[in-house]
């Protein structure tokens, strides 16, 4: 593994440093957000024409066949902006199931869409009781005819209401909890019998529950092969948590920049609060949580595309825990060294902890995913 | 680990029992249990029904209304209040500026002011910080000038708790600034009806408007709103941080807010078996419940050993009961899972939302509650300034 970036990541980062500075302050964040959908179209199509889109859309689908480290590289940064457009969703979530799980005709109709900016994705394979459990899984689908009738609820759909095609995960044989009997389905979520709960998250993206009644469904629009979704679901999502991971490592670096900045400013007592050693050392804390993050986040990256099976499983769910509660510490005090102006939602601080907290609650939390660290083994 | 009552005291907590069981409003106990926020009319309905009963004023002596029950039965009565989901009372007014008034405000201030403040009349706000003045209060800057028989008060005072109910707010103004920064510092009550007094809400990261920023300017304040010397303000405040102490650490309501994580992790799944089985789970609600069993301890000798009035030690209780709290509402955001995310604030709000909400019906307040209990450790002294005082104070460094 190589800790040095290529010159094509360097490119990447310098781009989208340039461009995020530029276009994507705090305050034109807040703007998008007040906007109706809660995201930016014409962002959108500016991601699109910086090829962000097609990064992971493999190269004979209309994309630039990038790696884990390139998006991880882009991630980062999205972190350090607090990006709201539904880039998990649509890219690393959708688009890669679809290259991952889809026939050469779902791909050959879905990828080159999202590269070009004209497609969304969601994937739901949460449930309401299934908490962090990807095989966790009671919507059904059953045959109807030569179709599939497919019915249950899936939970906090990440941008939901704004993907072209949902990519959801349903109960074809076995019992709720087998491995075995999952499979992945495209619907139109315009659909009959398809509703959507659409909501706000606390972080400022958009998520909904999917409820399915009796969804008409043709062999056409399943994702893979039938009883076999559990292995594309898990790869997709576990190279998801690094992304999410080299996310939040982006909002640290910036949350640790915006604190240590703040107790150079502010004087209490007469002097900075940057030349109290207490709070020094806890500043010092807070970096070396990122730095080992950082590190462990692009050794993670690495390792999603060059192993697979248990070895690739530890690295994503490794990284998971520590981005976790490294993000946790660094949210946590990074509000308490801002006092008072912590607290207000004018402090762009509080967004980065707000965002730090729900990654870690998406797709499994730092203590789900350190007991699977310590069970993989 | 239940308490061991004297006779007493078991029949005293059986008396509070049975009146919160006749007198309180189950309308009120279900939105504090389900962490709904309370209007101004709600907090005002449960005291007057604590005053009507001549208990609203726990800590006050007998001679202005008080109960004149011992530290015990304070205790008891603050745990059984919190555990039977009874609003938290307002502190600004019965357990704040009352205290200073008793202390240090002249016969006219106490006839005035202290039967309002049993009676609920006025809602009383605190306006202690300002942009510049936190952990540093004595840096303070709203400055009050002397003009016949009033002061005339200009400056910026911040966090402002619930100052968009308030009728008074008790201030600290700075009247002199050519000495010892302490000494020029005086304590006013101002009419927040009055002409100048600007009230400015803030929200918070967790989307609530509970603090506020409150302007004045060219404010006229009757001397008569002074209490005590010009210039000792410093010292009533410093009085008035002792008495606040007290009910500190919180641990009534902690207790509450345990059962209600464990009714939370009793109805969550993992794994598909019930949260509270989780082993990792399990193990993190019992160190918390360990914590707030030292934390009641401590409170239990603390009352015992400075019949309460307790000194620095108080700090102990202000660090570790915030700290227990906040892990509270961690744990019960984390119970949830990925319910935690969806932010739909009429659920917890609004008195009406017929809606069902996206997951349980418990899910909605509890990631805004874990953000917005992050002030716990940073107000009334944040925990670093807690940790000077005890160096101080206790191990003499």
């Amino acid at each position: 593994m190589s800790f040095a970036f290529t010159e094509d990541q360097q490119l990447l980062a310098d781009s989208a440093d340039r461009f995020l500075a530029d276009k994507y302050g705090f305050d034109a964040r807040k703007a998008i957000l007040r906007g109706d959908a809660g995201w930016s179209r014409d962002m959108w199509r500016a991601f699109a024409e910086l090829g962000w889109l097609a990064l992971a859309v493999p190269e004979d689908h209309g994309g630039l066949g990038g790696s884990t480290v390139d998006l991880a590289v882009l991630m980062e940064r999205f972190g350090r902006h607090l990006v709201v457009e539904p880039f998990l969703a649509t890219v690393v979530l959708g688009a890669e199931t679809v290259a991952r799980g889809g026939s050469d005709a779902q791909k050959a109709a879905i990828l080159p869409a999202v590269a070009e900016g004209g497609t969304l994705l969601a994937l739901g394979v949460g449930e309401p009781r299934a908490r962090f459990d990807l095989h966790r899984v009671a919507t059904t689908a059953t045959r109807d005819g030569g179709g599939w009738r497919l019915s249950g609820h899936k939970a906090v759909v990440l941008h939901a209401d704004a993907a072209d095609r949902l990519i959801l995960s349903a109960r074809t044989a076995g019992a709720e909890d087998d491995r075995d009997g999952i499979t992945l389905f495209l619907v139109d979520p315009k659909a009959d019998g398809v509703t959507l709960r659409p909501y706000p998250t606390v972080d400022g993206l958009r998520g909904a529950e999917v409820l399915l009644d009796g969804v008409a469904l043709s062999d056409a629009d399943v994702l893979g092969g039938v009883d076999a979704g559990l292995p594309v679901i898990e790869a997709v999502v576990d190279r998801a948590l690094v992304l999410l991971s080299a996310e939040a490592v982006g909002a640290m670096a910036e949350t640790v920049r915006l604190t240590a900045d703040y107790l150079r400013t502010r004087e209490q007592f007469g002097r900075p609060l940057s030349s109290f050693q207490v709070l020094q050392h806890r500043m010092v804390e807070m970096l070396q949580a990122k730095e080992f993050a950082h590190a462990l986040c692009y050794r993670a990256a690495g390792a999603m595309d060059s192993t697979d099976g248990i070895e690739r499983a530890r690295a994503a769910a490794g990284i998971k825990a520590e981005s976790g509660r490294a993000g946790r510490l660094i949210g946590q005090e990074a509000i308490q060294l801002h006092g008072g102006m912590g607290m207000t939602d004018e402090m762009a601080v509080g967004h980065y902890f707000k965002r730090m907290t729900m990654i870690d609650v998406q797709f499994g939390n730092a203590a789900h995913h350190l007991r699977r660290f310590a069970t993989l083994s | 680990m239940e308490l061991v009552l004297s006779p007493e005291d078991a029949a005293f907590r059986a008396e509070v029992r049975a009146f919160l069981q006749e007198k309180l409003p189950p309308d009120l106990a279900n939105k504090s249990a389900t962490g709904l926020r309370l209007g101004k009319d709600e907090h005002v309905r449960w005291q007057k029904i604590l005053h009507e009963k001549g208990w609203v004023a726990a800590n006050w002596p007998v001679e202005h209304g008080g109960t004149g029950w011992t530290a015990m039965q304070k205790h008891i009565f603050e745990e059984e209040c919190a555990a039977a989901g009874a609003p938290p009372l307002i502190p600004f007014g019965l357990l704040m500026v009352a205290p200073v008034i008793m202390a240090f405000g002249n016969q006219a201030q106490k006839d005035r002011y202290l039967p309002r403040i049993l009676r609920s009349d006025d809602w009383w706000c605190q306006g202690y910080s300002e942009p510049g003045s936190g952990s540093d209060l004595a840096s303070l800057r709203t400055r009050a000038v002397r003009d016949g028989d009033h002061y005339v008060v200009s400056g910026q005072k911040t966090w402002t708790t619930l100052a968009q109910h308030a009728d008074m707010m008790f201030t600290l103004v700075r009247t002199d600034d050519s000495g010892k920064r302490q000494e020029g510092i005086t304590f006013l009550l101002i009419d927040m009806h009055s002409p100048g007094v600007t009230v400015q809400p803030i929200t918070t990261m967790d989307g609530s408007q509970e603090i506020n920023s409150v302007f004045l300017d060219d404010v006229r304040v009757p001397v008569e709103n002074r209490i005590g010397e010009e210039g000792k303000g410093w010292t009533y405040a410093k009085y008035l941080l002792g008495h606040e102490r007290t009910g500190i650490a919180g641990t009534g309501r902690s207790k509450a807010q345990l059962r209600r994580l464990k009714e939370i992790a009793r109805s969550e799944m993992s794994g598909g078996r019930p949260l509270i089985e989780d082993p990792d789970f399990a193990q993190r609600i019992a160190q918390l419940e360990l914590d707030l069993l030292s934390l009641e301890s401590l409170v239990l000798r603390v009352l015992h050993d400075s019949k309460g009035a307790p000194g620095p030690e108080a700090s102990f209780l202000k660090i570790k009961g915030t700290e227990v709290q906040q892990k509270l509402t961690e744990l019960m955001m984390e119970a949830v899972g990925p319910y935690a995310a969806p932010f739909q604030p009429e659920a917890f709000r609004e008195e009406h939302w017929n809606e069902e909400p996206a997951g349980p019906d418990y899910a909605p307040p509890l990631a805004a509650v874990y953000f917005n209990w992050r002030k716990a450790s940073i107000y009334g002294g944040s925990n670093e300034i807690q940790r000077n005082i005890i160096a101080k104070a206790v191990l003499g460094l």
